[in-house]
């Protein structure tokens, strides 16, 4: 009896032991539980999925292979810490929590312990700003460019200018949520359109008096900032008012196919931005196939891939990846520490031909990053829900965000926050 | 009319229908304390394994399917077949009441006797529980909920009022189902525990469960009995709130909307679920309307609760509470 308890214990010590430190460790804070989960399953899946590829396709990148172990954060921003202090001895090298309320606590553990803090398209915008934060980075857009494309991508729609107009941004009421507010007031005092804002608290199932807010006054547009259960009540409740769906336009966390689907047919029309690609038909998808779906090795039942939270995981890990790959050429190693990998970071160079190498031509946008921008291009592309053929078309061509606006945004910000943690400012 | 004035009133019909809504999910609430003295916190939960299991059935969704898959190797996820929304209801209806038994073998029939925080903690253990088994057996993805319940604007009244006032007033068609089903519910629950044989043993253990067992009820019957009733409230209101925002974990969280309900209308009421529910619902939209835009809006889930704690201070036990008198 004795033997066979300590044979378990030995055999549960050697099933949770530290990967060896010549693998590359990339934890996935992922949540498949809880009210967040049918969207952190797409994200986490086509995240482990993509690694899995380099493994299985390429031995790893190069040359080591790559361990994702994945730890459950529930979307719950204790957790994601206790996930992050569980895993960071491991040899992580990068997170990507996929959470900004578990990145807001992340960041000053992140900085004071050395790791890569991946938070494309969420966490704290002014993250671009590598000048004061060194471990983190946001490329290739932020809430803000968002906020930016969307403005100008309506703009477009309008007939060149939204002077007179009205918008509503109906936005999760937390810190996520109100990101764009600065955003959009400083574009309106810029564009000359009227600004309505409308709070929906958490977690977003009962929004009757917004709509019926925006029913009286009329909005020519509605911005959406949500995430999970919040953006498919809204669709449904613009459905309900009858609000022209292609006016309706959500930020890339609120345009996923889980948000569409209740509202049905209805939906079609709505649309979303987005800072990447979606659909399986790019060429990665054949190999994905091959190597891991059909080899049983997908980190779920495969019925997610090619679809728009699936191909943001998928990008997620790309990145990851060919910032791994830019830090092993840097510093000619390939088992690469955390610091190197910063570098491989700081110094991306993701051109469209290589793009096209990975099987993803056209997916993304091509990103230069440098010690000072860890933001990127801070471009998107609009697309648009077509409900019979349950897919989203591009609406738009790549859009770019104003520049201007959100470098000065992104300066006022980190500087705030460089002022209150007493960072002192690199790359000068 | 001024215009001011419409939208109030609309907002006024627009509460009333969401309190219904609320109400819906506190009637799970009150039939279980009522008839136990438990604070059953897993009725949220109940609430959404209802609503994933007629998905599921109705779907042809094979359960546990992920798990069959990953031990057998297989790629199993459906049967293959539809079953109509009406035969799925009553089949999960079944479930719920298999559901309580099991609850009442596992959990509740180890706890006879046990102080109220001791169930109470209980049904919090069970509520995790279930909503992981409910995502074991049907898996975490959103589902969309179609038993054929009419949504959208309501055009009849739409018209009908901007003739009369000029201006149309919005009323969702599934708020108005739901109200008529609640009415229904409320109803059929009166009488069945008015003039049913069971219900009035049901009263009998709600007052005093010490003379009830000395007359012969089964108390292990009863809460069997009340649990399945219990679940299929919780059924009611997964498709009402499913029907709209699809069938989703967060549907749990409707939970958090019945507390300032049980607290304003009392624990141990039925009309009481009922009038909470259109007090809290017609507040927290009106107080939106009109200081909202004041203060920064989202203001309706802290509201319900201010709004439940000062009718407290008043009424302690609630609106429609039995008002509890220990004498030395």
């Amino acid at each position: 009896m004795k033997k066979t308890f300590a044979a378990l214990v030995a055999a549960a010590i050697t099933a949770t032991a530290a990967p060896a430190m010549a693998e590359l460790v990339v934890p996935n804070l992922s949540y498949r539980t809880g009210p967040y989960a049918a969207n952190g399953i797409p994200y986490a899946d086509g995240f482990a999925d993509y690694m899995t590829l380099l493994n299985e396709r390429d031995g790893g990148i190069g040359g080591e292979k790559v361990v994702v172990p994945e730890c459950e954060t529930a979307y719950n921003t204790e957790k994601g810490v206790e996930c992050y202090e569980a895993t960071k001895s491991d040899g992580a090298l990068v997170y990507n929590p996929l959470s900004t309320g578990i990145t807001y606590q992340l960041i000053p553990k992140v900085t004071a312990d050395h790791h890569v803090l991946y938070t494309p398209g969420y966490g704290r915008t002014s993250a671009a700003n590598g000048k004061v934060f060194e471990w983190v980075f946001n490329y290739p857009a932020n809430y803000w460019d968002g906020a930016s494309i969307i403005v100008k991508y309506l703009a477009e729609k309008a007939g060149g200018s939204l002077s007179g107009k009205k918008i509503a941004l109906v936005y999760h009421n937390s810190a996520y949520g109100k990101e764009p507010i600065r955003t959009l007031e400083e574009l309106a005092k810029k564009e000359g359109y009227e600004l309505e804002l409308l709070p929906v608290d958490h977690p977003g199932q009962e929004q009757k008096s917004q709509w019926l807010q925006i029913r009286r006054n009329k909005p020519d547009y509605v911005i959406m900032y949500g995430w999970g259960v919040m953006n498919q009540v809204a669709i449904q409740e613009a459905v309900n008012i009858k609000y022209p769906m292609e006016n309706f336009v959500g930020i890339w966390w609120s345009g996923s196919e889980n948000d569409v689907a209740p509202a049905g047919d209805k939906a079609n029309g709505y649309t979303t931005i987005s800072f990447h690609g979606t659909g399986a038909d790019y060429p990665v998808y054949d190999d994905m196939k091959k190597f891991v779906i059909d080899a049983g090795k997908g980190a779920g039942a495969g019925d997610q891939v090619g679809t728009m939270l699936y191909s943001r995981g998928m990008y997620a890990a790309m990145i990851i990846s060919e910032a791994i790959r830019t830090a092993q050429t840097m510093h000619g190693a390939a088992a690469v520490s955390p610091e190197q990998v910063r570098d491989g970071f700081e110094n991306l160079n993701l051109t469209e031909e290589r793009l096209t190498e990975l099987g993803l031509p056209g997916f993304a946008q091509p990103i230069t990053a440098t010690c000072a921008d860890h933001g990127g291009p801070g471009s998107g592309m609009l697309f648009s829900w077509d409900a019979a053929g349950k897919k989203w078309n591009a609406a738009s061509d790549w859009i770019q965000s104003d520049g201007e606006l959100i470098d000065a945004l992104v300066a006022e910000d980190s500087a705030a926050f460089a002022a209150e943690t007493n960072t002192a400012e690199r790359c000068n | 009319m001024p215009d001011q004035l419409l939208f109030a009133l609309e907002v006024t019909a627009n509460g009333l229908m969401a309190g219904v809504m609320y109400s819906l999910v506190a009637l799970g609430f009150v039939l279980i304390f009522k008839a136990s003295g438990i604070f059953n916190y897993s009725q949220g939960v109940l609430a959404l394994f209802a609503a994933l299991t007629l998905v599921g059935i109705q779907e042809g969704q094979v359960p546990f399917a992920h798990l069959i898959n990953a031990v057998t190797g297989l790629h199993v996820t459906e049967f293959g077949w539809k079953v109509p929304a009406l035969l799925a209801i009553l089949l999960t209806a079944l479930v719920m009441v298999g559901l309580a038994i099991i609850i009442e073998k596992l959990v509740l029939k180890h706890l006879v006797n046990q102080e109220p925080i001791i169930l109470f903690m209980a049904t919090i253990g069970m509520a995790y529980f279930l909503e992981g088994f409910g995502d074991v057996m049907w898996g975490a993805d959103i589902k969309t909920l179609d038993v054929g319940l009419p949504q959208g604007i309501n055009e009849t009244l739409e018209s009908v009022t901007d003739k009369a006032l000029g201006y149309g007033f919005f009323v969702d068609n599934l708020d108005i189902v739901a109200t008529v089903v609640a009415v229904m519910l409320v109803t059929a629950l009166t009488l069945f525990s008015q003039y049913s044989k069971q219900g009035r043993a049901l009263r009998a253990v709600a007052d005093d469960h010490q003379a009830a067992l000395s007359v012969g009820i089964s108390l292990r019957f009863i809460w069997v009995l009340v649990w399945s009733i219990a679940g299929f409230v919780a059924l009611v209101a997964g498709i009402m709130w499913g029907s709209k925002s699809g069938v989703q974990f967060s549907l749990s969280l409707i939970a958090l909307k019945a507390l300032p309900v049980l607290m304003l209308g009392g624990f141990t009421s039925i009309p009481g679920a009922i009038v909470g529910g259109l007090i809290i619902g017609v507040g927290e939209k009106l107080f939106e309307f009109f200081a909202g835009p004041l203060i920064g809006g989202a203001t309706e889930n802290w509201f319900a609760y201010v709004l439940a704690l000062v009718f407290l201070v008043f009424r302690p036990q609630g609106l429609f509470g039995e008002k509890i008198i220990e004498r030395v």
